[in-house]
């Protein structure tokens, strides 16, 4: 159990465990809370955007009424469907519920990584970390949470024993599975930057902002990133389980009372979650922006002594949610065909090409080749792949087309 | 600790084996066998193993379980199969002689190799909690996997390669094609 916390190296005593008892509880509770403001954020912008007021009824701005609907919703009859598959109806609502929480435990949400700090803090005489847990597989958790998520919709649909459910949840499933693969991708491209799994270590790699992985990796990976998670998190304008024209609510048509409660959570949680994970991995997490333009010098310090990390972290996170609700604003829904070709043709490709042109810059650094004849070399192969793929699917398309197409 | 994690890892694994075998639903079933590979994985972490059980999770539980389930509800044989109707006569005894003999290897190679298992931690793999380094696990098995054994990698690669086209090629319907197209033969 090496560095899952330095509070855990050596024995333990009462106060180190209740330590971590104590993050817990508080990562649990904001989480829980955050979740609340999210969708009461996500509804006044929604409506301010499409120029009307919103909730603003119960409580002040209307901030409690997730609170009111969430008690409608424990106090509803919990309805289960005669032809449903009963267990797996019962069970399916957490394993979406659970992987969004779990996320939260592996990223860093603040401590000092200037100098050689590495993130580390100092709690009553201990040290320790501003995150629940830093595992040494830190970003492939995030994607094996990411592939426990997809059970949870694929049983809910198919629990339910009807047929709309069932649609949704095959769309559902299919959508995350093709763009788990860009998502990853796009994470390879950071992990060969950071030369380290643990989230700790890949926040640790940035300091400054060119050394952010947004801009070190070129920007690419980080929109791709957010494309696939965006059709990950089934948001719009990737939101195809649920389109209502088609398949009535998609995969939680049949769910009531508290378990739909579950999924909706689930669902504003994964969206901050993700917009976390996107912080961390391209934005420096809790790393300061520091400022040093001319005559213009500022460290990013906000004189807040310790909290100055989880600040920096916070407003991170609420650009990204705002533009998570900005995208459900404005743009519409794309067709199935369109996403699975960005899917497939574009995004799997445009990602696995960007890697390995990092992964030769990185080399030719090592090796001291010339940067100039590494990039031509580069993108020519690059170029040569792209001609090769277009014309295969070109191919294809024209086959498809002389034997009658399916779809 | 170790015992603890060991005897409830276990359960999860030796009851998710049974429920691939006795439940009648193939849904029920698949679930079932996710129980098994998450007790596999929790096996792999209380061996230190971090990597392989991310892998365990990611690929076996994330992709190829979601693939079978993904069959079973695409090709509607969601409901509970009839256990007596016997659709290749051999394969029950075949099946229980396979069985017998995997058992029987197993138990021999356990028996046999016991003082091997306990006498070290593997030949060169250094333990995280050793090196200090939190990525030695990673970078281990990436070395091992890319210098020594790049030829078998490359090679499976090739055969997953193989496998994709040629499913490909399976399912596409020769019947409208015509002889001039070249497609499926």
């Amino acid at each position: 159990m090496l560095a899952l916390d330095p509070l855990l190296i050596g024995d333990l005593d009462l106060g180190d465990v209740l330590i971590v008892l104590l993050k817990v509880v508080v990562v649990f509770v904001v989480g829980l809370v955050a979740t609340m403001l999210m969708v009461w954020f996500e509804r006044k912008v929604i409506s301010g955007m499409q120029n009307r007021i919103g909730p603003n009824k119960a409580g002040p701005f209307g901030l409690l009424q997730t609170l009111a609907d969430g008690i409608k919703l424990f106090f509803k009859e919990d309805l289960i469907p005669e032809r449903s598959d009963r267990f797996v109806f019962k069970l399916a609502p957490y394993l979406s519920f659970v992987p969004a929480f779990l996320v939260w435990a592996v990223i860093p949400l603040g401590g000092d990584f200037t100098g050689d700090k590495q993130g580390l803090v100092t709690w009553f005489g201990r040290e320790t970390r501003v995150q629940l847990a830093d595992p040494q597989i830190g970003v492939l958790l995030l994607l094996a949470l990411s592939g426990i998520a997809v059970y949870g919709i694929m049983l809910a649909g198919w629990a339910s024993g009807s047929k709309y459910p069932l649609l949704g949840s095959v769309r559902a499933s299919a959508q995350m599975v093709s763009y788990e693969a860009a998502l990853g991708m796009s994470i390879g491209a950071v992990l060969l930057l950071a030369g380290t799994l643990s989230t700790s270590g890949i926040v640790d790699n940035q300091d400054g902002f060119t050394n952010w992985h947004l801009v070190s990796t070129g920007v690419l990976p980080f929109v791709i990133f957010m494309l696939a998670a965006t059709a990950e998190l089934n948001r719009p304008p990737f939101d195809l389980v649920e389109a209502e024209q088609e398949l009535v609510g998609g995969f939680n048509t049949e769910y009531s009372s508290i378990r739909f409660a579950l999924f909706f959570l689930a669902e504003f949680m994964n969206t901050i979650t993700m917009s976390a994970v996107i912080v961390t991995l391209f934005f420096g997490g809790p790393q300061p922006l520091s400022v040093d333009i001319g005559g213009l010098q500022w460290d990013g310090d906000l004189y807040l002594g310790p909290l100055n990390g989880t600040i920096w972290f916070l407003l991170k996170l609420l650009v990204f949610l705002y533009v998570y609700v900005w995208f459900r604003a404005t743009l519409p829904r794309l067709r199935y065909d369109q996403l699975m070709n960005l899917g497939w043709k574009i995004l799997i490709p445009v990602s696995l090409g960007w890697f390995m042109l990092l992964a030769a810059f990185k080399l030719g650094q090592d090796e001291g080749w010339n940067r100039v004849a590494v990039g031509a070399v580069g993108l020519a192969v690059l170029a040569l792949g792209a001609a090769l793929l277009s014309a295969a699917t070109k191919v294809s398309a024209r086959n498809r087309e002389r034997e009658g197409a399916m779809f | 600790m170790e015992l603890f994690v060991f005897v409830c890892a276990a359960a999860m694994v030796l009851v998710g084996a049974v429920g691939v075998i006795v439940r009648s639903h193939p849904v029920h079933a698949a679930l079932s066998l996710v129980l098994t590979l998450f007790g596999v994985a929790v096996l792999f972490v209380a061996q230190e193993a971090h990597f392989l059980a991310a892998v365990q999770v990611i690929v076996y539980a994330g992709a190829i379980v979601v693939l079978f389930l993904f069959v079973i509800m695409l090709l509607g044989v969601d409901n509970a199969e009839d256990l007596q109707i016997e659709p290749i006569a051999v394969q029950r005894p075949l099946a229980t002689i396979v069985g017998a003999g995997t058992l029987a290897l197993l138990v021999t190679a356990v028996t046999q190799g016991s003082d091997a298992i306990r006498s070290g931690t593997g030949a060169g793999i250094d333990d995280a909690t050793v090196t200090g380094d939190p990525d030695s696990n990673i970078r281990q098995i990436a070395r091992d996997l890319f210098s020594d054994h790049v030829f078998a990698f490359e090679l499976v690669s090739v055969l997953l390669v193989v496998a994709v086209v040629g499913t490909v090629l399976l399912s596409r319907r020769p019947d409208k094609l015509g002889p001039q197209s070249g497609g499926a033969r």
